[in-house]
């Protein structure tokens, strides 16, 4: 069992790491459970457009992401689906030339402030990629390896990795192996361990830009439920090409649609829709949308 | 196997033999691949067993445990020696921080765009190309004499064949490091590591046995250098250790090309034995690199 060690005490949160690297976030984030009646809005973004140089690859997006829900993003290729999700938590960043207008609230902080540390930023606010991607490391030293980063103190090292691989619901097939590599899993397990390895450092907000699209539908199935579990402590983000998986899993959906420029071709992504997701698939209020679903296109 | 309608036929004979021409085309080509590997090889062994061959009566513990002398039979290469492991040690010390720090620089925090640093990887290409004795003469210049004013002394040659692998070991350091996937950066960013901390604990580690490699290629050319050396005043008649980076200094290379200079015919004995020696401390250097390369090279399964 586990050391009594939960991802959301205010301890965690409040051990600064021994060499800070930047500025803190101005303001604490929220514990679960007390946030403000008027703050359950994790992301609030006001007419963002993303610039790469001077290719506008998304505009006008206006969307509140709630708190402790999912949210899925979803559209045709091309529609600054995957774009989005990487603003939210600046990385972004690391692709030059990109550029982001319009105002992305993370729990009432502006993200682009200069005063903003984007390693701070990406510690509350993880993500788990399309391919897996874990470490040439041993399974254990993966869960280690972010908690030991960013200078976080847990009563048992080895108790947090076996709550996040419990979490993550993988714990049972590797609790014997725990050293043994981690490219030695399987697919499936590996995006697990990914999973496991962005709740081991406590986030607020887990990220996931097509987690199932490599996997067996054996595997995406069990990432689905586990996803479910999941959104009682964190609050989820999704981008899917998966319809189907949109409508089973998520509370919120955003459907995306791109738009060609008349003379270059180049294409703009647009926020079309965005609504409980129960609504978006029985009356979509846009046309393209209700396109989209029933197969029409994309 | 009985004979099937031509349709179907996969036998070799089948089509009435229409491919018996790329079969021979293709033998053939492996044949001449294979030939060019075995002139490689030959070439390699009949070097290899010439010097041993040659240098066979001298090969004792004398040659390691003499200094040089007039009379060859009692002239050894133990300062030669030293010397020698003296100068690697100097090297690896020097070149090899330097040279993967200056990788490390370029590869993950260099703006590629900027005009100064394509400048750089232009001249790091150019710099592998110079010929060894532009750098003994650099070496004289600046660091023998000159500004650093060191003398001819064993800092002075063992800076200066750092200068001279250095280019090699950027070259191979930038591959290493190259070679580690971005899907490792992405995912170590992502969970809120510093930059710093994605270079020292995910893409180092991993680009590690690729930096033995680049560090084994650097060694491999310092070790047989001669001429910055021999501008440098590896004196050819040492006949004392070096005891410390301030000492004049020999290494195996200037020893041999020394021995080979004179007429006697023992001489040249005593050169195919020193080269011997040489070939035995290269491989002792390059058997840790590649213990190194090994043990830090973890497959997926």
């Amino acid at each position: 069992m586990t050391q009594g060690w939960s991802p959301v005490t205010q301890d965690d949160r409040e051990d600064p790491p021994a060499s800070t690297d930047g500025p803190r976030i101005a303001t604490e984030v929220k514990t679960r459970g007390q946030a403000d009646t008027a703050n359950e809005t994790v992301f609030r973004l006001d007419d963002v457009h993303v610039y790469y140089g001077s290719f506008l690859a998304l505009r006008g997006v206006t969307l509140d992401i709630p708190e402790n829900q999912i949210t899925a993003f979803i559209g045709p290729s091309g529609c600054g689906k995957s774009t989005l999700i990487r603003c939210l938590n600046r990385m972004n960043d690391l692709i030059p030339g990109a550029r982001v207008e319009g105002k992305i609230h993370y729990h009432g902080q502006d993200l682009y402030d200069d005063d903003v540390d984007p390693v701070e930023v990406r510690r509350r606010i993880g993500m788990v990629f399309q391919k897996p991607n874990p470490f040439p490391k041993s399974i254990y030293d993966n869960v280690a390896y972010g908690p030991k980063a960013i200078g976080m103190k847990p009563p048992s090292m080895d108790g947090l990795v076996e709550e996040s691989l419990r979490r993550a619901a993988l714990w049972d097939e590797v609790k014997d192996k725990l050293k043994q590599n981690a490219l030695a899993l399987s697919g499936g397990q590996q995006q697990r361990l990914c999973i496991a390895r962005a709740i081991a450092v406590s986030p607020d907000v887990i990220l996931m830009d097509e987690p199932a699209s490599a996997l067996d539908p054996i595997s995406t199935g069990r990432i689905e439920d586990l996803m479910e579990q999941l959104k009682r402590d964190y609050t989820i983000v999704i981008v899917t090409h998966n319809m189907q998986q949109a409508a089973r899993i998520s509370d919120r959906t955003a459907f995306f649609n791109a738009e060609t420029a008349e003379g270059t071709g180049d294409r703009t992504g647009l926020l079309v829709e965005f609504d409980r997701t129960d609504a978006i698939f029985t009356q979509p209020a846009d046309k393209r949308t209700e396109d989209y679903i029933t197969g029409r296109f994309g | 196997m009985s004979a099937a309608a031509p349709r179907y036929a996969v036998t070799k004979q089948g089509r009435g033999g229409e491919r018996a021409g790329d079969r021979r085309k293709a033998r053939i080509f492996q044949g001449l691949m294979f030939f060019s590997l075995a002139i490689g090889i030959l070439t390699l062994a009949v070097l290899l067993i010439q010097v041993v061959v040659e240098g066979w009566p001298r090969l004792s513990m004398d040659l390691l445990t003499n200094f040089p002398s007039r009379r060859p039979a009692r002239s050894g290469a133990q300062s030669a020696i030293f010397g020698t492991i003296w100068l690697m040690g100097i090297v690896m010390a020097t070149a090899v921080p330097l040279g993967f720090g200056a990788a490390i620089y370029l590869e993950e925090y260099a703006d590629p765009k900027r005009w100064y640093n394509r400048l750089i990887e232009l001249n790091i290409q150019n710099l592998a190309a110079v010929p060894s004795i532009v750098y003994g003469i650099l070496g004289l210049a600046f660091l023998a004499r000159g500004p650093f004013g060191l003398g001819r002394t064993l800092l002075a040659g063992g800076l200066t064949l750092t200068l001279l692998v250095l280019p090699i070991v950027i070259i191979a350091g930038r591959e290493a490091i190259r070679a580690v996937p971005n899907s490792i950066r992405q995912a170590s960013l992502a969970l809120g590591a510093t930059k710093w901390q994605t270079v020292s604990r995910q893409v180092l580690p991993a680009a590690i046995p690729g930096m033995a490699t680049g560090t084994i290629l650097g060694l491999s050319r310092a070790i047989g250098e001669t001429a910055p050396l021999i501008l440098l005043g590896a004196l050819t008649f040492v006949t004392f250790n070096p005891d410390g980076l301030t000492s004049q200094f020999t290494a195996l290379p200037v020893q041999i090309f020394n021995w080979i200079s004179r007429p006697q015919e023992e001489f040249k004995v005593l050169a195919a034995a020193a080269i011997v020696v040489l070939l035995v401390v290269l491989l002792a250097m390059n058997s840790v690199a590649i213990w190194l390369r090994n043990r830090y090279y973890r497959r997926p399964w």
